[in-house]
């Protein structure tokens, strides 16, 4: 692999487009296809920020691109220490990657804890930029170094660049007589300048962006702009660096693209099928890590109508949402895992009334409250199998921050067709990471027709009536008939239903009928979606299958192998209850299954009990996602190549 | 919702065709009756009417009652009827509750609804005991009672229920009995009438397990002098000839006199919407429990804006400021750029 002190070629690709050119400012530019960078800091550092800035430079420019935020659960956990340390990973590419990458080629240290909590990580040869003013021997201390790791030698594998970004930063800030405190904290802006000038970024972009978001306090908006300002022309006049670097706008298809990422992107779903269903979005929800951007997003909203609700728990929020939906809304609630631990019972109530309800469950790491910032995707049995009862459950599985978008309709859409709960998974990683987007056409997006039941639907003894569970042959769905409309007046209940009238009955057939038929109809709902495509250009004996935000890394790991001349084959599941209809036609192709999971197996166990497939699961659960190289390898391994 | 050109409806319009299934004698048929009664008489209407539940006995209501309604979770109803209610402000909402439901397993969905003034009435049929489960003591069971989980007597303080919606900031707060259908339908009537969370605590006899827990005050005989009918800018005074009165003390505390020591002037007037729920709650706390004298009726009705009409003026506001949703807007709203 080529290797660069600025970059490394990742992915498929193993050949570097390495002109050289000349720089206006004197430097040379040398160009790269892709790049990782990680900004490291303290909580308080203003690290995420940083990075979304980068990010939205690189995404004006044109790349493509994908990133990993990945903070404590502490809002300011005591400052300098390990377990306060905030990162930001981006990959910026020249050409359509799927992950923000494996290890970082980059890494911005802006204290020795953010030093010593990622240097593992950072690519040999790596380049390492330190805020060299904060490894005094207070904070060296807290982050547990013994000796000064920029005195010692222990950084020599890396290409080593000490810069006093506080003292420069309190410099440059001199003009606007802010505190020494508050002038400090720009110090992000100035790393922000120098990555920016480094990797021959777009600046207008930021510049604009410090306006619009602190114009408000005038003296942030110019320590800010000078700090960024500064960062950048040092990196142009320090002669620190020997070269910048270029990595060319990616080839996208041709469209309108945003930055998005999975929660916005998941929240902007909802509002579509909203306005693609006509009727009212009521979001019933409580505040939890990761998922209140999406109460947040749609809380912004209110124009189009949506009802936002800050319920007293999950329990309520998801209650809230089924009764609007009981009056003919599109009830959704949005949790994350502790959430839906607290509404089993209300999602089982929706499956007994057969009312639709979109559930997210925004995925962290559990058991309890577990790894509340970090991604796993441990609930999917608990989204299949977590209520008492037969109370089966659509599950519908996002696969990209810009999927989120996609997803979200396609879970609208079956619940409000089929009455009936649908969960939709999403996780941390989807939830906070970003990818460009291309926004679509609103005419292109599917329409969701949506009948309210208008008349009785049956006649007993010479009398019209309306039975609220006379089923639609086809779909298995029953009449939705909301209240207001004169006489449809009808009871819904817990309480086992005679099939058709709806009346309460203990009747034991009818009971096994009705179990039946709530199965059955879930269980249809797989002649209503797309088959599982399956990538598979040489018809090879392995398949690797996932569902969820393993895509990236397993279409990464999948191009790699077949760089490699490795036969393998790749499917995504998007539905994953139920299958897709081809599902069992497509496993029994091949010889081999590995299901990469950040779970212990939890697809794989579906899959073997559905299909008896002999299903071989790759695991992590480190609250991370997938490295590429861990899902290659396990292809490798499977196909025993050298 | 009541439309003076819709004909009028009887009781039997209002009943629906499923066998009431109550024990026989359970004081919940009186309370059934009343609102039978009533509902055609205000004028509703039965489609635009929806009762929702939770579980217990009390909530199997929504089933005998010929208008939209939802069985629904234990302790839910409010919750879920907090949805139905915002999202469909056009409908007269009720939600059928019991002590347990409301204030054991929903407790907190209760307090929630009415401090944000959910424009819903909610009755809770308090009848002191568990009567679905057979036979536990519930939260408003009294200290030292016995029941199959409680064999040597109950520990746990109840809660008063009147005391605890008036905490929660409750807007409407009033307290009937099941052996009066006047006085069961003019409370429910003002209940209805009510913009907001109305609450209605009706003493409701079970016969089967906590029979007679209210009788002292509420039985026939007892009732002269054992229930205290509250009247708006009236002075509070009870007992066959109006000779037993209330007064409020200097030291901040309620009395029951005799009207004839102190003479009618002495007596506190009731005023329901004296904005500070303060003497409100000290009525609510007049007699220790259903063997004291007992006030009855509206202990508090105040004007304050409902949470749906917040909202909807809420949502029109934004949407008077940054137009009508606009998907494509929406979807365009961050940085874009175009690759051709």
């Amino acid at each position: 692999m080529h290797q660069y002190d600025g970059g490394l070629i990742r992915e498929d690709r193993h050949t570097a487009l390495s002109n050289t050119v000349g720089h206006p400012g004197g430097h040379k530019v040398r160009t790269l296809e892709s790049v990782v960078i990680r900004f490291a800091g303290d909580s308080g550092d203003g690290m995420q920020v940083t990075g979304d800035r980068f990010t939205a430079e690189s995404a004006v420019f044109g790349n493509d691109l994908a990133t990993l935020p990945d903070f404590p659960a502490e809002i300011r956990a005591p400052a300098g220490t390990l377990p306060g340390v905030s990162a930001f990973q981006v990959q910026i590419a020249a050409y359509d990657i799927l992950t923000p990458g494996d290890e970082p080629n980059v890494l911005v240290a802006m204290n020795p804890a953010a030093l010593r909590a990622n240097i593992a990580d950072l690519a040999k040869g790596g380049t390492l930029i330190v805020n060299s003013d904060a490894f005094d021997e207070r904070s060296l201390e807290k982050a547990g170094y013994v000796s000064n790791p920029l005195a010692d030698r222990s950084l020599s594998g890396f290409r080593v660049y000490e810069i006093p970004m506080t003292s420069l930063t309190l410099k440059a800030c001199e003009p606007t007589n802010a505190k020494r405190r508050d002038a400090e904290r720009s110090k992000n802006f100035f790393a922000l300048g120098i990555i920016s000038w480094l990797y021959n970024r777009p600046t207008g972009t930021t510049l604009d962006w410090i306006v619009a978001r602190y114009g408000a306090k005038p003296l942030v908006v110019e320590a800010n702009t000078l700090a960024f300002k500064a960062g950048y022309n040092f990196g142009e006049t320090a002669e620190l660096f020997d070269s910048s670097y270029r990595v060319p706008a990616s080839e996208l298809g041709p469209g309108e693209y945003t930055n998005i990422t999975g929660n916005t992107a998941l929240a902007w779903g909802l509002v579509a099928a909203s306005q693609l269903s006509g009727l009212r979005l009521f979001l019933g929800a409580y505040p939890i890590t990761p998922a209140s951007e999406l109460l947040h997003e749609l809380a912004k909203q209110k124009h189009f109508g949506i009802v936002t609700f800050q319920a007293e728990d999950e329990i309520a929020g998801a209650g809230a949402a089924l009764g609007a939906s009981f009056g003919g809304s599109l009830g959704v609630t949005t949790t994350s895992g502790p959430g839906i631990d607290l509404m089993s019972e209300t999602i089982g109530l929706a499956v007994s009334l057969e009312l639709p309800l979109v559930v997210v469950d925004v995925q962290r790491g559990g058991p309890s409250t577990g790894l509340p910032t970090k991604t796993e995707q441990s609930d999917l049995l608990l989204a299949m199998h977590g209520r008492h009862g037969e109370a089966p459950v659509p599950v519908v599985a996002a696969r990209t921050p810009g999927h989120c978008f996609a997803a979200a309709i396609e879970a609208a859409r079956i619940a409000l067709k089929y009455r009936t709960p649908v969960f939709l998974l999403s996780d941390g990683y989807l939830a906070n990471g970003s990818e460009p987007w291309r926004v679509p056409d609103v005419a292109e997006l599917p329409q969701i027709g949506v009948e309210f039941a208008q008349h009785p639907n049956h006649t007993d003894d010479g009398v019209s009536t309306f039975w609220p569970y006379l089923r639609d042959p086809a779909t298995l769905a029953r009449p939705w008939a909301v209240p207001g409309t004169p006489g449809l007046e009808h009871r819904l209940g817990g309480i086992e239903k005679a099939d058709g009238s709806g009346d309460v009955s203990y009747d034991p057939d009818n009971h096994d009928r009705m179990v039946r038929l709530r199965a059955a109809k879930v269980a249809g709902i797989a002649k209503d979606i797309p088959p599982v495509e399956v990538d598979d250009p040489s018809g090879a004996e392995l398949l690797v299958l996932g569902w969820g935000s393993t895509y990236g890394a397993n279409a990464a790991a999948v191009k790699r192998i077949r760089a490699r001349h490795g036969s393998v084959a790749q499917a995504h599941l998007v539905h994953v209850n139920p299958f897709p209809a081809n599902l069992g036609e497509v496993l029994g192709r091949y010889r081999r299954v590995l299901v990469p999971e950040n779970n212990l197996g939890q697809l794989a166990g579906l899959i073997r009990a559905q299909f008896l497939v002999d299903a071989v699961t790759l695991s992590a659960v480190r609250g991370m996602p997938f490295r590429i190289a861990e899902v290659e390898r396990a292809i490798s391994d499977l196909l025993a190549l050298a | 919702m009541t439309d003076a050109a819709a004909p009028p409806t009887t009781r039997k319009d209002w009943a629906s065709d499923q066998e009431v299934r109550w024990c026989p004698g359970c004081g919940d048929y009186s309370i059934l009756a009343a609102m039978q009664f009533l509902l055609p008489e205000l004028g509703a209407k039965r489609e635009s009417t929806v009762f929702v539940s939770g579980i217990g006995c009390a909530a199997r209501f929504p089933y005998y009652m010929n208008t939209y309604g939802l069985h629904s979770i234990h302790g839910r109803a409010p919750a879920i009827a907090t949805g139905l209610a915002l999202s469909r402000p056009d409908l007269d909402v009720w939600v059928i509750s019991g002590d347990g439901d409301a204030l054991s397993i929903g407790g907190n969905h209760l307090i929630h609804a009415l401090r944000r003034n959910v424009n819903f009435t909610i009755l809770m049929f308090n009848n002191e005991i568990y009567g679905l489960t057979k036979g536990q003591f519930s939260p408003t069971s009294e200290v030292g009672k016995v029941t199959k989980s409680s064999p040597f007597g109950s520990l746990d303080t109840p809660f008063n229920p009147l005391s605890v919606a008036l905490g929660a900031e409750a807007s409407f707060v009033a307290r009937t009995h099941d052996l009066d259908r006047k006085h069961m339908m003019e409370i429910f009537r003002r209940a209805y009438e009510h913009e907001g969370s109305a609450f209605v605590e009706i003493y409701q006899n079970c016969n089967v397990f906590n029979d007679g827990a209210f009788e002292k005050v509420s039985g026939k005989e007892a009732r002269a002098d054992m229930l205290i009918p509250l009247e708006h800018g009236k002075p509070i005074r009870f007992g066959a000839e109006g000779e037993h009165g209330v007064v409020l003390r200097r030291d901040g505390t309620l009395e029951i006199v005799e009207v004839a020591d102190v003479g009618e002037d002495a007596l506190l007037v009731h005023d329901e919407a004296r904005e500070n729920p303060g003497v409100a709650f000290l009525l609510s706390r007049l007699a220790r429990g259903p063997f004291e004298p007992t006030p009855i009726g509206v202990f508090r009705a105040i004007a304050r804006p409902h949470y749906g009409a917040l909202l909807e003026a809420q949502i029109a506001e934004v949407a008077r400021q940054k137009g009508g949703g606009d998907l494509a807007a929406l979807l365009r709203s961050g940085t874009t750029w175009t690759v051709a």
